[in-house]
């Protein structure tokens, strides 16, 4: 494996050695108004969808960081920042010491983007349906230009294909040729291409059987360990989060209501969405056959309520929730944005 | 840009033979009578137009071998037919047969060079719109909501009378074929546009695309290697009925005499001298060439229904 | 036991296609009592939707019934005229699908599409038919039911909606409800409460549901039986408890042990090897056997029929009367 932090790397201190990525005051904002014409035919007004507002997260070299949250709540759009596919509308986006929200070059952005790589929802959509696997896997190698011998990049290829699991004379096949969570193990294979230290996954295994779920969350633990990667998991699935995650992030509503390890985060959650989540999600093992689901539904991201976004369903909701939107706070078991935990009104969790 | 070297080229043409018999669209093909009949048909009258130098028993353009006295044959089985001319002669003693061969290449020429046109520029502009979006996409979609209210024949007149109106005559002359082929292929690149357009927009938001722009390539080698190839499907579909409308518009405008000049007769052309003589008896000269010009028509046309029916995932 | 109401025996569908015939239910056989939720779980693949398709006879051409039968309340419904098949679809089985929104026409309100099911197969005029909307609405959890009649199904989040398309299903009071993945666009929070929906009407009507999905946590907590089913097969039935833990069937085995749960971090989940063989290449004997970890000889050769083993039966050679497992069991 080839590093390519060659000379201008910027002189890192030891809290950054720690962290690959921070996020500070991460905001992304989609202007979904209506065309200028009916904006100036029938009086309509701009329109502006806040996906991603305010999110502050470390993601810590070497493990795996999850982000949970219901459809709209943002988890994806964090995702597509990070991976410099959206430019973020303000904060700070920075990748191993260097803010790449700034960096408007496509080549000056090359040589971050050969270090990180996604892995996505659907493995049907994920492969050019036309190219043949070895092209597919063997793309970012020539993106990058890392090789230009093609029987070099073969080998590579084939080298990739049998550590995901496959066969290396699977390289002359179509993507139609392979189940589901084999073409999952082909979109790997071409995330690692570039031996990149970061990987994204966005709902990595949602589209796959409960089965093949299990070989798929297997393999990416076994390559972290192996090759030292980071990972952000992007989930709607808790338990998925509860095998793969070392520290949650939960988010609603396009901002981040609480982050804590793992551990913690299940065993004593503390933001009432967090709670609502893990309540509400069924378990095999401990199946409760008379719960009391709680009524309401996400508001739409355009129209966010104001103040704290989760006071419209929120249980433990006063005055002041309404109005104040509260602030994620740190302490020693991870940070919450909540005003009854900051007051002291949260009751006891006992699930 | 093949990945792999291992296997030899005669192997992945087999392989690409192979599967292109053991497709959903062959197997859609050998299971319409209609369709066969078309392909043989529209294969047929392609093949002997462009062959027709070579099978042609005269060459109707050679004023040499042309014989005025022979003017006005009818067809070999009537009375006064004569075996040299199985579909009889024309006012100056042209073998219709030759003449419809000829006029056929010349039809298909037109048509298929207006395709071509229409389709990169269509294909070209829409994948443009699609890709970028914004007021590009904004604009050359306006563009083309303004054109598509004009009938294309109409906006085809324009071009020809403009073209006769500010080139030379003898330049106009020499250039004819061209402008005739720029005039109907000219209207003809919205919906190829629209189209691709469409599809860019949904393969671009494909995540193998997203692969690509993470992965930094980039963004004009994104558009013509993924998008395109995969966005051209919905393409070959309009191609095949365009080719059969610009056929027809070709065939009108000569026969409205706006066409091409008489020295490189069209079907269209054919018809219209065969026009003047319809009601003195002399049928042949004009109701053959309108035959072939049904037959080449209608077979594309049921050729270009087949391949929208394959083509669409929902009929099947 | 009372008689079963819906009743299915040695079920199979095919689909004839220009490669040959593919087999996406073979031999499924099974009951469903009044007032029961029955749990079909499988993987992609695996029929449970056509099995659901095949009871109510909205099979996709070209597939079709190629065998066994299926009764509901002692009448023959396999063989009804199409005609026939749409009355008692209407009256006494209900659909709800994934999609809320291919079962509502996006052109009609919700009130004109309840009131015309309801008045097409219950003799009530144009007013009581209101009535009853309205009440089923309000049953089925939508606010203020009476303002949201002339609303259009646009109108409803994708939560309401499915509580809509649940009415209709529900409005003419059927026996059976077959509910294929109801919950499965939904975000969490509102697939409990469309689930626990489900629970309530039921337990309220005595309706049966059959539940198809593919996620065990919703029938653990939802199903009161459970049949698995694994290529187009029945490998396990009985009660939800005893088949998520101590299931009989090897691969229900495998399939609990690799689902991932909240409460506990394994350093590595189990996993089944390989993937569920394509119809159109359905290994010889029993479906799962190359998957198989205690697969022997005959699991190869002969395909292993439903061996009883109360409370739940499971299609495996090991608890044939003289496998390794029933002696086990027997002796212990």
């Amino acid at each position: 494996m080839r590093d390519g932090n060659g000379a201008g790397a910027p002189m890192v201190t030891e809290d950054e050695q720690a962290v690959l990525v921070r996020l500070r005051g991460l905001s992304k904002h989609f202007d979904v108004s209506p065309p200028l014409l009916s904006r100036l035919l029938e009086g309509k007004r701009r329109r502006v969808l806040k996906a991603v507002d305010g999110v502050d997260l470390d993601i810590p070299r070497g493990h795996t960081t999850a982000l949970v949250g219901e459809s709209g709540c943002g988890k994806s759009t964090v995702a597509r920042v990070l991976v410099t596919l959206y430019r973020p509308t303000t904060g700070d986006l920075i990748f191993e010491g260097t803010d790449l929200g700034r960096l408007t070059e496509r080549q000056a952005l090359a040589p971050f983007r050969r270090r990180m790589q996604m892995i996505f929802q659907d493995p049907f959509a994920s492969l050019n349906p036309r190219w043949r696997v070895g092209r597919i896997i063997a793309e970012p190698i020539r993106a990058h230009g890392l090789m230009d011998d093609d029987r070099a990049i073969a080998g590579r290829v084939a080298e990739l294909l049998e550590h995901v699991g496959l066969r290396a004379g699977d390289a002359d096949r179509f993507p139609h040729e392979f189940s589901g969570g084999q073409r999952q193990r082909i979109s790997i294979a071409r995330a690692l291409a570039s031996s990149p230290h970061f990987l994204v996954c966005d709902e990595p295994t949602s589209a796959l059987d409960v089965s093949v779920q299990a070989q798929i969350l297997n393999l990416l633990r076994d390559l972290q360990r192996e090759l030292g990667l980071t990972y952000l998991v992007i989930t709607h699935d808790l338990a998925v989060v509860r095998f793969i995650a070392d520290t949650i992030g939960v988010m609603y509503l396009g901002r981040l209501c609480e982050v804590a390890p793992a551990d913690t985060l299940f065993a004593r959650p503390r933001h009432p969405y967090t709670r609502l989540l893990i309540e509400t999600v069924p378990d095999l093992r401990a199946p409760d056959r008379d719960r009391k689901p709680m009524a309401g539904e996400v508001p739409s991201p355009l129209d966010p309520p104001t103040g704290c976004a989760f006071h419209t369903r929120c249980p433990l909701a006063a005055e002041r929730c309404a109005r104040d939107r509260p602030a994620l706070r740190r302490d020693a078991d991870g940070a919450v944005a909540c005003h009854a935990v900051e007051e002291g009104r949260l009751p006891e969790w006992g699930r | 840009m093949s990945a792999r070297a291992s296997t030899t080229w005669s192997g992945r043409l087999g392989d690409a033979l192979w599967r292109a018999w053991d497709s959903d669209l062959t197997y859609s093909f050998l299971r319409s009578p209609v369709t066969i009949v078309a392909a043989v048909v529209a294969l047929g009258l392609i093949v002997a137009s462009v062959a027709a130098p070579l099978i042609a028993p005269t060459d109707p353009f050679a004023l040499a071998t042309v014989d005025l006295m022979a003017a006005f044959t009818p067809p070999v089985w009537m009375e006064g037919g004569d075996p040299q001319f199985l579909l009889g002669t024309d006012d100056q003693g042209r073998d219709m047969l030759s003449a419809i061969l000829y006029g056929m290449r010349i039809s298909l020429f037109v048509g298929a060079a207006s395709v071509v046109f229409a389709m990169t520029l269509g294909v070209g502009l829409g994948l443009l719109a699609g890709y970028a979006g914004g007021w590009i996409d904004a604009l050359l979609m306006r563009v083309a909501d303004v054109q598509i209210s004009f009938p294309a024949i109409l906006i085809a007149l324009l071009i020809d009378g403009v073209a006769r109106g500010i080139l030379p005559r003898e330049v106009h002359h020499e250039m004819a074929l061209w402008v005739i082929i720029f005039a109907i292929g000219a209207p003809g690149w919205v919906q190829y546009a629209r189209t691709v357009r469409g599809s860019t927009m949904v393969e671009k938001n494909r995540e193998y695309v997203m692969a690509a722009h993470i992965m930094g390539v980039h963004p004009v080698v994104i558009a013509l290697r993924h998008v395109l190839p995969n966005a051209m499907g919905p393409v070959l579909v309009i191609a095949t009925i365009h080719l059969a409308i610009a056929v027809i518009t070709e065939a009108t405008l000569s026969f409205l005499g706006v066409g091409l000049p008489p020295t490189e007769p069209s079907l269209g052309t054919l018809i219209r001298i065969g026009n003047d003589f319809l009601f003195s008896g002399e049928w042949w000269i004009t109701i053959f060439p309108g035959v072939a010009l049904v037959l080449l028509v209608l077979s594309v046309n049921l050729l270009g229904d087949w391949l929208r029916d394959a083509l669409n995932p929902k009929l099947r | 036991m009372s008689d079963p109401l819906l009743s299915v025996r040695d079920l199979r569908v095919d689909f004839p296609t220009r490669r040959g015939v593919l087999t996406a239910v073979d031999g499924v056989s099974f009951d469903i009592h009044p007032g029961e939720i029955l749990g079909v779980v499988g993987e992609s693949g695996a029929g449970k939707s056509q099995t659901g398709a095949a009871v109510i006879g909205l099979l996709e051409p070209p597939g079709r019934i190629a065998a066994g039968d299926i009764h509901l309340e002692g009448q023959r419904i396999d063989r009804l005229s199409q005609e026939q098949l749409r009355k008692v679809r209407g009256r006494k089985i209900g659909a709800v699908f994934q999609d809320p929104l291919t079962s509502l026409n996006p052109l009609y309100t919700i009130g004109r599409q309840l009131t015309e099911t309801i008045r097409t197969h219950l003799p009530l005029s144009e007013a009581e038919a209101r009535d009853r909307a309205v009440q089923v609405l309000g049953e089925v959890g939508i606010p203020s039911p009476a303002d949201r009649l002339d609303a259009y199904p646009h109108q409803f989040s994708g939560g309401m909606r499915q509580r809509v398309v649940i009415a209709l299903a529900l409005c003419v009071n059927p026996r059976l409800i077959i509910a294929d993945e109801p919950t499965t666009a939904l975000d969490v929070s509102i697939q409990a409460q469309i689930t626990a929906l489900l629970k309530r009407l039921c337990r309220e009507h005595g309706t049966a549901v059959m539940l198809i999905t593919h996620d065990m946590g919703v029938i653990a907590e939802t199903a009161d039986r459970v049949a698995v089913l694994y290529g187009g097969r029945l490998a396990e039935v009985g009660p939800v408890d005893d088949v998520v833990n101590r299931p009989l069937h090897p691969y229900t085995e495998g399939l609990m042990a690799c689902i991932p749960t909240t409460h506990e971090r394994p350093p590595r989940l189990a996993q089944i090897e390989g993937s569920m063989p394509s119809l159109t290449a359905m290994p010889p004997g029993c479906a799962f056997h190359p998957r198989c970890p205690h697969a022997f000889d005959r699991c190869a050769a002969e395909r292993p029929p439903l061996f009883d083993h109360p409370p739940s039966a499971a299609a495996c050679w090991l608890w044939a009367p003289e496998g390794a497992r029933a002696t086990e069991r027997a002796a212990s």
